[in-house]
């Protein structure tokens, strides 16, 4: 099986983030930029479906050079090979065009990603790709099981679940609990720093959206913090009633 | 002229429930307020009278027997195809679960921009600029499309859904996608409900633990005080972590984004992760013994106190409110 997994190099969820003075860039100087978080779980379900399957699994980012240490990072949980496509002004649409261009020239079994990246949280990705693939998905994954070319999957939704038949070719996007990416051993990481990556051109096209401004948002809180009195839960619950009018 | 816009709106039945989302009253109620016409675009039978009541023009019920079982690429194949016929420049999804995986689809059939799910939208001249949280609520980004054409997702419980002051009596057409089985790859063969449960997404008032509870034992005091409000359970990741609660509760950056109405933080300190998944709830209450805990720093009301004295309390309060109310 052709496994595709794509990654992001997204600042760390802690990160201090602010915008420039006239709101048209953010500041990222001093951020610590990680792995996207869902995208652990990504690869790590490509290392599982290439353990009961066979076929190889490539990692790919759209980034900048910087991002070419989270494609160690998966060649050292066990990635066979990984590509880097240098480019840093695409939109979510461009990023798509990237990922589903180099998913075609693979002939992709499978396309894996993380449920959202961190950044944008658009939790997009995998029906653009695969819509721009012809290809069916299924995003925010928490279990999938893979039987010949038949695909089985569950992901939540409001108030429950759904369990949906697939076939491959497929994009998956997957959640947390799906299983529990390892952690690379220092041996791999070491041999992960001088194995080859792949350098793919991006093929530019039109953005189809526009950041006009970034602002920070200031939301008014009433901050109206009490003790642990009797009366003081009484005037908690005047508050939320009253007030608020929430309850 | 900003009412040269037509607009649809989308919607789905909840499964085996006669009755609009309310995700996509919100959406056609956000739609009204920027366009000339709104159209809903309804995958079966749907309430025409519910629809009218919302001030929608005209409704399309969009049938094909592909469309029996619910399939994202089928259905967003056949809307796409009504809308490459039709003359709309924007078509709105609430961001449900459904929601975002059909909206960035249909906006490649349609080679239009997708803007995600926006907590704002607004028309400058005759373009349609929405305002989306990034970077985990941190930061905000006013988009608009670089296309005619326009796919938008509403973040739920961000509009609130409003009646139109006169109902109108919208004409019904059906429409026939033309579907084989390419279009239906993805299916989803059945929907386990969580019985007599009310899950986090679709709670008014969500009462959530932390690890100020010290034990799963101690969740009955959240369960107790969320049925007492009519609300839902939620919990923060180190709890769910450490197997006391399901994931599936778990609201936070690795969990699940609200917006409810009122959000009740107990015990839960309030972590940037968590607040990541919560901070856009209208109002935010929370009961924590640290007086310096970051959640106090969001919150509208407070309680500095401990957990296992104050929620007890504050049940028999709540009670005492909703018999007088009663």
């Amino acid at each position: 099986m052709n496994i595709l997994v794509c990654i992001s190099y997204v600042p760390d969820t802690a990160a201090k983030i602010s915008t420039t003075p006239d709101g048209t860039a953010l500041q990222m100087q001093g951020v610590k930029f990680i792995l996207n978080p869902y995208d652990e779980f990504a690869i790590e379900e490509a290392l599982l479906q290439r353990e009961k399957h066979g076929g190889r699994v490539v990692v790919l980012t759209v980034g900048d050079s910087a991002a070419t240490e989270i494609l160690r990072t998966a060649l050292a949980m066990g990635a066979d090979a990984a590509a880097h496509v240098p480019a840093t002004s695409l939109d979510s649409y461009g990023v798509a065009v990237q990922i589903a261009d180099y998913a075609r020239a693979m002939s992709a079994d499978l396309v894996l990603l993380g449920r959202q990246s961190i950044d944008h949280d658009s939790f997009q990705m995998a029906s653009t790709v695969s819509a721009l693939l012809g290809m069916p998905s299924i995003s925010v994954v928490s279990k999938l099981d893979i039987e010949g070319n038949r695909v089985y999957a569950e992901r939540d939704i409001e108030g429950g679940k759904e369990i949906l038949n697939a076939e491959l070719p497929i994009v998956i996007s997957v959640q947390k609990g799906i299983n529990n990416p390892r952690y690379p051993k220092l041996p791999d990481i070491m041999k992960a720093k001088s194995k080859p990556i792949e350098t793919v051109q991006p093929r530019m096209v039109d953005p189809r959206s526009e950041i006009l401004r970034y602002d920070v948002p200031q939301q008014q809180r009433a901050n109206k913090i009490l003790g642990d009195s009797d009366a003081d839960i009484a005037e908690f619950v005047r508050l939320l009633h009253e007030e608020a009018k929430v309850i | 002229m900003p009412t040269s816009l037509n607009l649809s709106g989308f919607f789905t039945k909840k499964p085996r429930l006669f009755e609009v989302e309310r995700a996509s009253l919100e959406a056609i109620t956000a739609a009204r307020g920027i366009a000339s016409r709104v159209v809903a675009l309804c995958i079966g039978s749907c309430d025409t009278r519910q629809l009218g009541m919302y001030g929608v023009d005209e409704i399309i019920t969009v049938s094909h027997p592909l469309l029996d079982a619910y399939s994202s690429q089928a259905v967003a194949e056949a809307l796409a195809q009504y809308l490459q016929t039709h003359d709309a420049n924007a078509v709105f999804f609430g961001a449900t679960a459904q929601g975002k995986e059909l909206a960035p689809r249909v906006a490649v059939l349609l080679e239009a921009a997708y803007l995600p799910d926006c907590v704002s939208i607004s028309l400058e001249g005759n373009r349609i600029e929405a305002i989306r949280p990034l970077y985990a609520g941190k930061i905000r980004a006013t988009v608009t499309p670089m296309t005619a054409r326009v796919v938008v997702s509403l973040r739920p419980n961000m509009f609130t859904a409003r009646m139109a002051d006169a109902a109108t009596e919208p004409a019904v057409t059906s429409f026939t996608p033309q579907l084989d089985e390419q279009h239906r790859k993805v299916v989803v063969t059945s929907i386990q409900r969580n019985e007599g449960k009310l899950d986090v997404l679709e709670a008014d008032i969500v009462v959530s633990g932390g690890r100020g509870m010290k034990g799963p034992e101690h969740f009955a005091l959240i369960e107790e005080l969320a049925s007492v409000l009519g609300g839902a359970v939620g919990a923060s990741r180190a709890v769910v972590d450490a197997g006391w609660r399901p994931h599936s509760e778990q609201v936070g950056q690795t969990g699940k984004t609200v917006s409810p109405n009122l959000y009740l933080a107990c015990g839960i300190s309030g972590a940037v992760q968590h607040l990541a998944g919560m901070s856009s709830s209208k109002v935010i209450a929370a009961i924590n013994k640290d007086k310096d805990a970051p959640i106090f720093k969001v919150a509208d009301y407070g309680i500095v106190g401990d957990v296992f004295d104050v929620i007890p309390k504050l049940i028999e309060q709540i009670k005492l409110l909703k018999q007088r109310m009663a």
